[in-house]
């Protein structure tokens, strides 16, 4: 019992995360339709920002270092302000490309970031140790759960609250919802493209900097491509919870986060190191009997 | 109503342009090129058997598929299967079936089965999958690449797992990825200006228009994704052939990426979309990768820190995107220009009046 308990924490916790990463996904997708292939590296750069620049082999935190309340607000603008400067400079101008296009700018912006980070801090593997204190364990009820689970499932928690809240009461929630909806009607009732837009990509790149903090907490290992993996869970998180739809891309990364660890202990030994396989096999089943992802939005269905 | 002209300037010219702008490449590189030039023309061109395959499918239906490199790994591993290092490929993939481990198949035929292969395992997955539409169908076609890339990156006693298998025979020079090239562009050609590829077109163009004028899109997507799989197969065997090893490693999500953006650059709806995508941007990696080792300008030497060529590639991309967001060509096939095409026209028609 204990054990299937020890389980289901992992897994909701795991599945937070990824919840986390595709509601950064869902967000901006939802408002102009591009699939962000860059927001993995909105993660990366967060991470890496909490060391001094240098392609020394050891890494010296530098904001990292700082204290937690003080670190987690600077990563956090930091990558508010690189997802606000990519909308700007890359997203704003493609805005009415079609998603092939668009996909394409979000793969090259990728592929510029992790470069870029590539050439400041070289290409090995860091390790950093930040928060360090979540890494250690409590016990409840005879579990043993490092406080760090505990604090991704809290964190979600509120951040999905918090989310919800902003997105049905406020003024900037209804009109993203409104874009979602419908981006050109939305206009035509007067909700500014570019300040819509520029929010949603706001609060997705704050998701991205808690990713990234929750992340590197966790491996303690700063590495270029370390924003694909989650990144690639988030896509597929948020197309089988329903593309456009922000409960659906929660759903689907909790899903796709309790599915993998099922897996992991499902699976006979042999079978475990394709665990991936199965996840996606598991994606190709969902999208065959629900095409249009678990909870469909009403504006993503066509209509002839 | 068409006179020859017409059925020059439509039919056979959009064609016939690209073959000669290959061959023109082609021709410079054995004239005047050295073995450095003749190899990134090479690549160049097996990039374009890769890249023709995808528009065959992408052009024509629309659907963005993340999952086609999983078509050039199945048919890389079964070509090195058939052709690979015939003194020690059982010691290094004892799972190999006796008939494989045991005979060293004719690189012709083995090219045959490997592009089969491919194909075969496009229809197998075409048939559940190209039931979704849109980012759906991406998706679906990307968790496809997951599958085979953890399968084949763990399947050791049969790919080798992660290391890769080397030692295949690199017949795969110029003139053999010249001819890919060829056979990739005609089949393509064929194949869009068929009445197959004008039913998938208008699906394209209006999927519900399409049904109520009696197109079965499912099956036609599925004879493009077929098609496009076996193409995009044979890429794969030419690239293995070239590089004399196959790995997992390389058939993820870097070669998807340049892939995409090749053909989405140079314009998805058209061969010529295609072509010119990947000779642009073959053509700027060529340079940029000679900007990073250094230029000599004799009295003074520029060279760049590594890692400028991939930022460079990202920016001058993206400012193609920017500018020409439906790619160079912008999805139409090269035509005879207007002037000299309405010239001709003139003549037919007169002559046929008089």
């Amino acid at each position: 019992m204990t054990v299937v308990l020890q389980h289901v924490i992992d897994a909701v916790s795991l599945g937070s995360l990824y919840a986390l990463a595709a509601l950064g996904v869902g967000l901006i997708f939802g408002v102009m339709r591009l699939i962000n292939f860059a927001h993995g590296d909105f993660i990366m750069v967060g991470a890496y920002a909490l060391i001094v620049p240098s392609t020394a082999i050891v890494a010296t935190p530098l904001i990292g270092a700082w204290p937690a309340l003080a670190m987690v607000a600077a990563i956090l603008a930091i990558v508010v302000l690189l997802a606000l400067a990519t909308e700007r400079i890359v997203f704003r101008p493609l805005r009415n490309a079609d998603p092939a296009t668009l996909l394409i700018g979000s793969f090259a912006v990728s592929f510029f970031l992790q470069h870029m980070v590539l050439i400041i801090y070289g290409g090995r593997p860091k390790a950093i140790d930040i928060l360090s204190g979540l890494n250690e364990q409590v016990i409840v009820l005879g579990l043993r759960i490092p406080k760090l689970e505990i604090a991704t499932i809290g964190i979600t928690f509120v951040l999905l609250s918090g989310l919800a809240l902003f997105l049905k009461r406020t003024m900037f929630g209804l009109q993203i919802r409104a874009a979602a909806e419908d981006f050109d009607m939305a206009r035509l009732l007067g909700v500014r493209a570019n300040t819509v837009i520029a929010m949603a990509f706001a609060a997705s790149g704050f998701l991205a900097g808690v990713v990234a903090l929750l992340l590197t907490t966790q491996s303690g290992v700063l590495y270029f491509g370390m924003g694909v993996q989650p990144v690639l869970f988030a896509f597929v998180a948020t197309v089988i919870g329903g593309m456009g739809s922000l409960p659906g891309a929660a759903l689907g990364g909790f899903l796709v986060g309790t599915v993998s660890v099922a897996l992991q202990v499902l699976l006979p030994f042999e079978l475990r190191l394709n665990r991936d396989a199965f996840v996606f096999l598991a994606v190709i089943l969902v999208l065959l009997f629900r095409p249009g992802g678990l909870l469909q939005s009403r504006a993503a269905k066509e209509r002839v | 109503m068409e006179g020859w002209a017409d059925i020059f300037a439509r039919r056979v010219w959009p064609l016939l342009s690209l073959v000669l702008l290959l061959s023109a490449i082609v021709l410079l590189a054995a004239i005047a090129g050295g073995p450095l030039i003749q190899r990134t023309v090479t690549e160049a061109l097996i990039m374009i058997v890769l890249v023709v395959g995808m528009q065959i499918f992408i052009g024509n239906s629309g659907v963005v598929s993340f999952g086609h490199i999983s078509f050039m790994a199945i048919a890389a591993y079964a070509t090195a299967w058939q052709t690979c290092c015939p003194a020690f490929k059982a010691a290094i993939l004892p799972g190999l079936p006796e008939f494989l481990a045991q005979n060293q198949v004719s690189s012709l035929a083995a090219v045959v089965t490997s592009v089969l292969l491919a194909g075969a395992f496009a229809f197998a997955i075409g048939l559940p999958i190209i039931r979704l539409t849109g980012i759906g169908a991406s998706i679906a076609m990307f968790a496809v690449l997951s599958i085979v890339n953890t399968v084949y990156s763990n399947w050791d006693s049969v790919t080798g797992g992660e290391s890769s298998i080397i030692g295949l025979p690199t017949y795969a020079t110029m003139p053999v990825a010249f001819l890919g090239a060829l056979v990739a562009l005609t089949v393509a050609y064929f194949y869009k200006f068929s009445r197959f590829g004008l039913a998938l077109r208008a699906s394209r163009d209006d999927e519900f228009a399409a049904r109520a004028a009696g197109v079965n899109v499912y099956w036609h997507r599925l004879i493009a994704f077929v098609l496009s799989g076996g193409v995009v197969g044979l890429g794969g065997v030419l690239h293995a052939h070239f590089i004399g090893t196959v790995s997992i490693d390389a058939y993820w999500i870097g070669i998807t990426f340049i892939t995409l953006a090749m053909l989405v650059v140079g314009g998805m709806r058209s061969l010529a979309g295609a072509v010119v995508g990947v000779v642009m941007i073959s053509t700027l990696i060529e340079l940029l990768r000679q900007v990073e080792k250094g230029l000599d300008f004799g009295f003074f030497k520029l060279a760049l820190p590594p890692g400028v060529q991939e930022i460079g590639l990202a920016i001058v991309l993206l400012a193609i995107l920017i500018y020409r967001p439906s790619g160079i060509t912008r999805g139409q096939e090269f035509t005879l220009g207007g002037q000299i095409f309405a010239r001709f026209k003139s003549i037919t028609m007169s002559s046929r009046d008089s």
